[in-house]
């Protein structure tokens, strides 16, 4: 069953006003139609719509969400990966050139074994991203023909986007 | 060294290096090439890497903003500023009027040098010797018009989160009327000495195709997606700063071609000048800095903030834990997008149109990077 | 020949090469300063008074640079490709008068002048592909097969525009041609071969528009890649020569040589001479000014241009002279034609290329004035 809870930002300053823009309630509820068989949960801080999605859904939800004629987003972004302590998360931001408005779908991945599914099918502006976060992260997206690295060169052993690579300490020579 | 997995062996691999008068930096890409067509584009980046990402982690907020000065280092202000509108949002600053108005007559200005280096180049590499050196007239006149408000031609770290750092000094307003002025004069030479000069149309009309699908699919952003038609600037789309108070035009190109990208970038600079006579005119007195403690720590979450930069769109992606350092800051840069389209670009082309189509994108090495 | 002759033979070639190091000397001190003027600067101003001495200065810091000559380059071809091209420019300066008198100012005025000149321009070009391919190096193999293409398709115009000059004028003797010349000189008559012969050259010497075979910023110097020092410079001075040929080419043969038009020189040969060093002073002035001026074209651009449009009007060119020739028609009759062909030409071309642009331009400022924006907001 879907599970969706709306959750307002608390944040210093818009404690006075709880009620949210009603675009973006309009919006939200629009996406819960749209992507009600997923298992998700949406937030909203500060005008962006986040989308917590689970890891094997991604590419489905992502295509539901370029070609719905509701959503649109038809410019892929940024595609960033964040070290947290417990997981990673890959955040991807779409927007759309022709309905103007953005989304930002967040998905946990595995802190040993970071895995996800690459939508380089869907968008082909998809490509060196996916290779930056396999590089600087060591993220494996299944699915791209060509994970080599873009930034590093290829010697180099490590992954120096993590948090637990010896910034300070690492020496080269 | 190439990824393809079966090499013709008809077809020469000719490398343009790192070190090549025309690639606008330590790119490298390795062209296959069958006589003179080209067959496959493999571009090679990483050379300016220095790891920008992973440094802001260490480093508090204020000193943050002058790595961004050097990501896209021909357009210090504009990457400044999504910077500090970013921190900003996040902590629900609001900052004076009168800030607002000098960090928009600096985005412009900063805005229009970097399109005349680009105009400069762009001949440079159809082979005509003196589009570069008018190109650099004007914008060293710009640059010591920088110089006198913030100190410094190019790495300014003049923006600071709530304002700027300091007022503009008292000569500014006649040495900017003055300056404008001649823009407008080296905007309609330059403009007259190449844009339709018949070798040179000939060097760029129909080369480099993208049509509008292709463009949008592949992330392209800034001058490049609207040359192919489609109508995308974040300055009128999705006004931030006080943009909507300043009436200008947007150029839209047609078909996505090499003229399409450097005309709709010659036409931005006269509308880049129109936005900072109106905002000359409406500039108030005031404050230049809003009430932020000198370390700034905002509050925990993520926010992503995007602009128009000259090359594109800008983003930047602050993950925050409520300290005084980022937790994460990831930058999208908009030549690093752009530059992804190269090979489809590159169809069809012949050696000498590779190096007129990647002068066209327009790329930084220092944002591409990072 | 006594030995009397043969000593002024030598004194003569000896001051004609003095001469032509002079004159190369010269225009490169002329081409920076002219350069420097269109691109807002001043050219070179520090050595020597007005930056006089700037080409010895040069000249002395590319002889003292180290000779690099790569591993794999074959050295008899890499050896003798710069002789190759740097010697028949010198050779054709042996019949080429440059005043009336020409026991004073040509070593040797052959009867066939013209045909001696232009046979020996097309030897240098095995010289460039020898360059490109004892360099050893892929952008130098490149190099040399667009020069190779490049030369030769513009050897065609130069050699059909020389025909219809040598139709009108009966006679291969340059000094001939040039004495016929004494009313009016033959631009009058062939605007449009002037203007043939005048691309055409610029074509062959490499000069912008049609210097892509060693353009710098795309195959970094071409045939001449792997030449460094005192190799490098004998490619760059046979460059300067063969402009200085093709500016005094077109002066003998098109702008009356050492005539002035309606004045008679009475056979003063050094005002003949000075009036011929000035015409093609003026002629290289302008070459100067394409470059500062003009982006360079495509090979395949290039190429196309020579054949569809050049080689086609140079042959119509040698009809409609022969023609008029033939039927003794009023020679006025055929710069006429000339002249229609080419106006004709100019507005065809502009048609092709600017007017489009101009349109695109026109919609695009009016797309921007009328920016839609998306539907959405």
């Amino acid at each position: 069953m879907a599970e969706e809870e709306i959750t307002e930002s608390v944040s210093e300053e818009e404690e006075v006003s709880e009620e949210l823009d009603p675009i973006i309630v309009e919006r939200i509820s629009i996406l819960e139609n749209i992507l009600s068989s997923y298992d998700i949960s949406i937030t909203s801080f500060l005008g962006e719509i986040n989308i917590h999605i689970g890891r094997t859904d991604i590419i489905d939800i992502l295509t539901i969400l370029k070609n719905s004629p509701e959503t649109l987003c038809n410019l892929f972004l940024c595609l960033s990966i964040v070290d947290y302590e417990d997981r990673f998360e890959a955040v991807y931001h779409l927007q759309s050139t022709t309905l103007n408005h953005r989304y930002v779908v967040k998905s946990s991945l595995d802190k040993d074994k970071p895995l996800i599914s690459s939508c380089i099918g869907l968008w082909k502006g998809s490509d060196w991203y996916e290779r930056e976060g396999h590089d600087l992260f060591g993220v494996i997206f299944e699915g791209h023909p060509n994970l080599s690295p873009l930034l590093l060169y290829e010697e180099f052993e490590g992954y120096p986007g993590r948090k637990d690579f010896p910034f300070n300490d690492y020496k080269e020579w | 060294m190439t990824n393809q997995q079966s090499l013709n062996s008809v077809d020469m691999l000719l490398n343009m290096g790192p070190q090549h008068p025309s690639t606008h930096g330590v790119f490298r890409m390795v062209l296959q090439i069958d006589g003179e067509r080209v067959m496959d584009v493999e571009p090679y980046i990483g050379y300016l890497h220095r790891g920008s990402e992973k440094l802001s982690e260490g480093e508090q907020y204020a000193q943050i903003v002058t790595l961004f000065d050097r990501l896209d280092y021909l357009a210090n202000f504009n990457n400044e500023l999504v910077f500090c509108m970013a921190v900003e949002k996040l902590m629900g600053v609001e900052i004076p009027e009168r800030a607002e108005y000098i960090r928009v007559i600096l985005c412009e200005l900063n805005r229009i040098s970097s399109h005349f280096l680009f105009y400069g180049t762009m001949g440079m590499d159809a082979g005509a010797s003196t589009p570069i050196l008018y190109g650099f007239r004007d914008r060293e006149k710009i640059q010591s018009l920088f110089e006198s408000v913030s100190g410094a031609r190019m790495m300014h770290n003049y923006f600071r989160i709530g304002g700027v750092k300091e007022d503009l000094p008292s000569d500014f307003f006649e040495n900017i009327y003055w300056l404008l002025e001649e823009i407008k004069q080296g905007v309609d030479q330059a403009d007259s000495l190449l844009s339709f000069n018949e070798i040179f149309l000939n060097r760029t009309r129909n080369i480099g195709l993208i049509n509008t699908e292709d463009a949008i699919d592949f992330g392209l952003t800034g001058p490049n997606l609207r040359a192919s038609g489609v109508s995308y600037d974040l300055r009128k789309n999705d006004p931030y700063s006080i943009y909507d108070r300043f009436d200008f035009d947007i150029p839209v190109g047609d078909r996505g071609d090499v003229w399409d990208r450097y005309f709709v970038r010659i036409q931005e600079i006269r509308e880049s000048i129109k936005i900072i006579e109106q905002a000359l005119k409406q500039i108030p007195d005031g404050e230049i800095t809003a009430n932020v403690r000198r370390i700034a720590r905002p509050p925990e979450g993520d926010i992503f903030v995007h602009a128009e930069n000259p090359r594109g769109d800008f983003g930047v992606y602050l993950v925050s834990d409520g300290s005084d350092k980022p937790y994460r800051l990831k930058i999208r840069p908009p030549s690093f997008c752009n530059l992804m389209a190269l090979r489809h670009m590159m169809r069809n082309a012949y050696v000498s149109d590779s190096v007129m189509i990647l002068g066209s994108i327009d790329i930084v090495l220092g944002e591409v990077d990072r | 020949m006594s030995i009397l002759d043969l000593f002024l033979l030598q004194i003569k070639i000896i001051a004609l090469f003095g001469g032509l190091t002079i004159v190369v000397l010269s225009l490169v001190w002329l081409e920076r300063r002219v350069l420097g003027k269109i691109q807002r600067r001043i050219g070179p101003n520090r050595v020597g008074p007005q930056g006089l001495l700037q080409p010895l200065a040069d000249g002395i810091k590319l002889l003292v640079k180290e000779d690099i000559i790569p591993e794999s380059a074959d050295k008899w071809i890499y050896w003798l490709a710069p002789i190759i091209v740097f010697v028949p420019p010198f050779v054709i300066w042996v019949t080429i008068p440059l005043a009336s008198d020409n026991s004073i100012l040509a070593v040797n005025n052959m009867h066939l002048g013209l045909l001696f000149v232009i046979a020996l321009t097309v030897v240098s070009i095995t010289g460039l592909v020898m360059a490109g391919w004892g360099s050893a190096n892929k952008y130098a193999i490149l190099g040399g097969l667009r020069s190779t293409a490049q030369l030769i398709s513009y050897e065609i115009p130069i050699i059909m525009v020389a025909i219809s000059v040598l139709i009108i004028c009966q006679t291969t003797d340059l000094k001939e041609i040039v004495d016929q010349q004494n009313v009016i000189p033959y631009v009058v008559y062939l605007p449009l071969g002037l203007l043939l012969f005048f691309i055409a050259g610029i074509a062959e010497v490499g000069r912008i528009p049609f210097d892509i075979y060693h353009a710098e910023s795309e195959i970094v110097g071409g045939p001449f890649v792997e030449y460094s020092g005192a190799h490098w410079s004998v490619f760059y001075l046979a460059e300067y020569i063969q402009t200085f040929t093709i500016a005094v080419l077109i002066t003998l043969l098109f702008l009356g040589g050492w005539h002035i038009p309606f004045i008679s020189l009475e056979e003063n040969i050094v005002l003949g001479f000075f009036v011929t060093i000035i015409k093609s002073y003026v002629v290289i002035l302008i070459i100067f000014w394409f470059r500062g001026t003009f982006p360079r074209m495509r090979i395949d651009q290039l190429m196309s241009f020579a054949w569809k449009v050049l080689i086609p009007l140079s042959f119509a060119n040698v009809i409609f002279s022969s023609i008029v020739i033939f039927y003794d028609i009023p020679l006025l009759v055929l710069s006429i034609i000339n002249i229609l062909i080419t106006v004709l030409m100019g507005y065809v071309l502009y048609n092709k290329f600017t007017t489009p642009a101009k349109i695109d331009a026109e919609e695009m400022l009016r797309k921007a004035r009328n920016y839609k924006l998306p539907e959405g907001i």
